[in-house]
């Protein structure tokens, strides 16, 4: 007998003679103290994001690209980590050339073993997409893909989120419901509520501990 | 569980560490006000009383269904994990546990390793282990760290360093790394973001802990505000995760209502900067993330805890640190007097199990049964109850049977058996009470000024000179 079985053995003979008890899930507990009307989800969203630091800014579908490059610019930042193969990324390239702007635009395009260095040192900002936003919560749903890597929200100081308020809802539990997350659960999904922070120290709190030290969410208001 | 130099040994001096500690100046204002500051962000984060109580109950129901049917969700979740490519290994004892690591760690010829916070490697002191094996074990937490760098052990299971004030971690940070000294905590935290970064990756694996382990998905789910533990599950090529087998909950769902009570328990927060939910290695068209994934779940005297329906509910624990945030006897003493991985309330119910009554015998007399424990624990484990029980399973004679405890009558002594039992004879024959209330009276002038604890404290009680059935006698006018 190994391990697994010895403790296996030990759990079922302690139930023998037992039923499980019935999974009498209260659903309503869970959505009916988290639910807003429509028109206050972005609100309650940005000011629980704002309250731990994170910067929300309401735009549009169109103009956005133009709000990313401002907030690039009024921190000195000229190259930005962003996936060509999405269409986030697409157009904020396009947006560049219009302008004629000269932000270096970096693609997470290798294994990450092959540029630790770069991504860790110097890479200053990186801009994802997201997969929608909870309300009662001020959280932002992301799931890493081949274009947009773990790593993209996490090492660069700066991340920036784009969110659609149409896929702004109202709590955790609908959203996993209605995206059906059980079902399909990625190899890393994650909640990202604000930017990196600690209370370790006397409990004050401070932000930037080993991710990104600064959140920006970008709401696309008609989208 | 080896006694080393630099940890604390098993908790048999834990009179005399408490007696340090409540006359430490600096470390009871330093857990005076982290407690008050805890017990105020959790009350603001339960305005509604009815949503907490209707929510503690939900909680209770969804642990208590994963523990009855533990082996079928254990079993469910290594199937689902091995599918999602993630190895599991099965652990009796700390010593297998950290066996197997080890295993891992040789078989990648790895140097260094990078941990995320978890209290399951302090339980295994897996730090101590793998240096023992010449591995580097850096903690990443920034608690962690500090605690590493001072060569302290953790104080709280959420906020580790939480015994030491901003001064106390600027004078280490200057003595240890070598800083200018800096009382700035944001200096400080950048200090510790600086240092660590490149640890992550250099680090050949990384270890973490887990919150939940979801048997339906094969997931495992892990809370923070740091990045740190995402850092160390994601940037190392080998993850390797650590949790006690009571951590699985049978479906996805079931851990909303979890995650919201312990966030909002823990550090009265909604919910925690990074919920991070991971279900499996690097995919061939992944850029990042870590080849191997293993889960070691480990028993430890858990299994000794569910086999009693009573001690079972200990099990239900989800880690938030509100009993002893809320326990008059942890502000007091602080998380090192217990000399145990897990201070305060809970961890006086559920070290029992993985040491020892013997090794623990005190600590389920170290409470005043106040309640407040059981009050807010989120989960509703009946903490008080379960101390009245161990302290029961403390004096039943060693061999008695059921035996249900390891160390059982670890604290029986015959003689205080016959003084019970010449109490209760006494008490329940008319004529000896009667006859010692006289005696007690008439001769109250032989008790002796020293009577051992209680005049430590305290003067010799006095009897009056008249027994009180006396007195009613002659209130009453009867003769």
């Amino acid at each position: 007998m190994n391990a697994r079985d010895r403790i296996l053995g030990k759990l079922k003979q302690s139930l023998a003679g037992t039923t499980p008890i019935a999974d009498d899930y209260d659903d309503a507990l869970l959505t009916a103290p988290w639910s807003y009307p429509a028109e206050h989800r972005v609100t309650r969203l940005c000011n629980l994001l704002q309250a731990v630091h994170g910067e929300t800014v309401l735009t549009t579908a169109a103009e956005w690209p133009a709000r990313v490059s401002e907030a690039l610019a009024s921190r000195g930042i000229d190259e930005l980590l962003i996936s060509p193969a999405t269409a986030h990324g697409q157009q904020f390239a396009g947006y560049l050339a219009l302008n004629g702007l000269v932000t270096r635009l970096k693609a997470y395009d290798r294994p990450v073993e092959q540029w630790k260095d770069e991504l860790f040192f110097s890479t200053p900002a990186s801009l994802t997409g997201t997969l929608g936003g909870i309300a009662a919560t001020g959280s932002l749903v992301v799931w890493p893909t081949p274009a947009e890597p773990r790593l993209m929200s996490l090492v660069p100081p700066l991340h920036i989120a784009l969110l659609k308020a149409s896929e702004v809802v109202d709590n955790l539990y609908q959203i996993m419901q209605t995206q059906r997350w059980a079902e399909r659960l990625p190899t890393n999904a994650l909640l990202i509520s604000g930017p990196s922070k600690t209370a370790d120290i006397q409990q004050t709190l401070a932000y930037g501990a080993h991710g990104p030290k600064e959140l920006i969410v970008m709401v696309l208001q008609d989208a | 569980m080896s006694a080393h130099a630099d940890t604390p040994a098993i908790p048999i001096s834990f009179k005399r560490r408490a007696h340090d500690a409540v006359h430490d100046a600096q470390l009871r204002k330093n857990f005076r006000g982290a407690m008050d500051f805890l017990m105020a962000k959790r009350a603001a984060q339960f305005p509604d009383g009815d949503e907490l109580e209707r929510l503690r109950a939900f909680g209770n129901r969804v642990r208590a269904r994963a523990l009855s049917k533990l082996p079928d969700l254990l079993q469910r979740l290594e199937a689902n994990l091995t599918r999602n490519g993630v190895k599991v290994h099965w652990a009796e004892t700390v010593d297998e546990a950290n066996a197997i690591v080890h295993q891992i760690v040789a078989a990648h010829e790895a140097k260094q390793v990078i941990k995320g916070k978890s209290m399951v490697s302090e339980e295994m002191e897996m730090n101590h282990y793998l240096e023992g094996h010449g591995v580097d074990c850096l903690e990443s937490d920034m608690g962690e760290f500090i605690v590493q760098l001072g060569n302290e052990k953790p104080s709280h299971i959420i906020m580790p360093a939480i015994h030491l004030n901003a001064g106390q971690v600027a004078s280490l940070f200057h003595d240890k790394l070598e800083v200018d000294y800096t009382e700035d905590v944001d200096r400080l935290i950048q200090i510790g973001r600086e240092t660590l970064r490149r640890k992550f990756f250099e680090a050949d694996i990384g270890v973490s802990g887990v919150n939940f382990a979801i048997a339906e998905t094969g997931s495992l789910l892990l809370v923070e505000n740091e990045g740190n533990g995402r850092m160390s599950t994601t940037v190392p090529p080998v993850h390797i995760a650590v949790t006690g087998i009571e951590k699985v909950v049978e479906n996805l769902r079931d851990v909303v209502p979890l995650l919201s009570l312990l966030t909002r328990s823990a550090t009265g927060q909604p919910i925690t900067t990074y919920v991070n939910v991971i279900s499996g290695p690097r995919k061939a068209d992944e850029l990042d993330g870590p080849q191997e994934v293993h889960l070691v779940l480990l028993d430890n005297g858990r299994s000794q805890a569910f086999a009693d329906s009573e001690l079972r509910q200990t099990l239900n624990c989800i880690r938030c640190g509100a009993c002893m945030n809320h326990c008059p006897v942890y502000t007091r003493i602080g998380g090192h007097a217990y000399g145990t991985v897990y201070p305060g309330p809970i961890g006086k119910i559920v070290t029992p199990h993985m040491l020892g009554l013997e090794a623990t015998r005190d600590l389920p007399s170290a409470s005043s049964l106040c309640g407040a424990c059981g009050e807010v624990c989120p989960v509703k484990i009946p903490i008080p109850a379960i101390l009245r029980r161990l302290r029961e399973e403390n004096v039943r004679p060693p061999a008695a049977e059921p035996h249900h405890m390891r160390g059982q009558g670890s604290k029986y002594s015959r003689r205080e058996r016959y003084a019970w039992k010449a109490w209760r004879t006494l008490n329940t024959s008319p004529r000896l009470y009667r006859l010692f209330g006289l005696a007690a009276t008439r001769l109250s002038g032989l008790i002796p000024a020293d009577i051992g604890p209680w005049t430590e404290h305290r003067s010799a009680p006095k009897p009056a000179t008249r027994t009180l059935h006396e007195l009613a006698r002659d209130h009453l006018g009867e003769d």
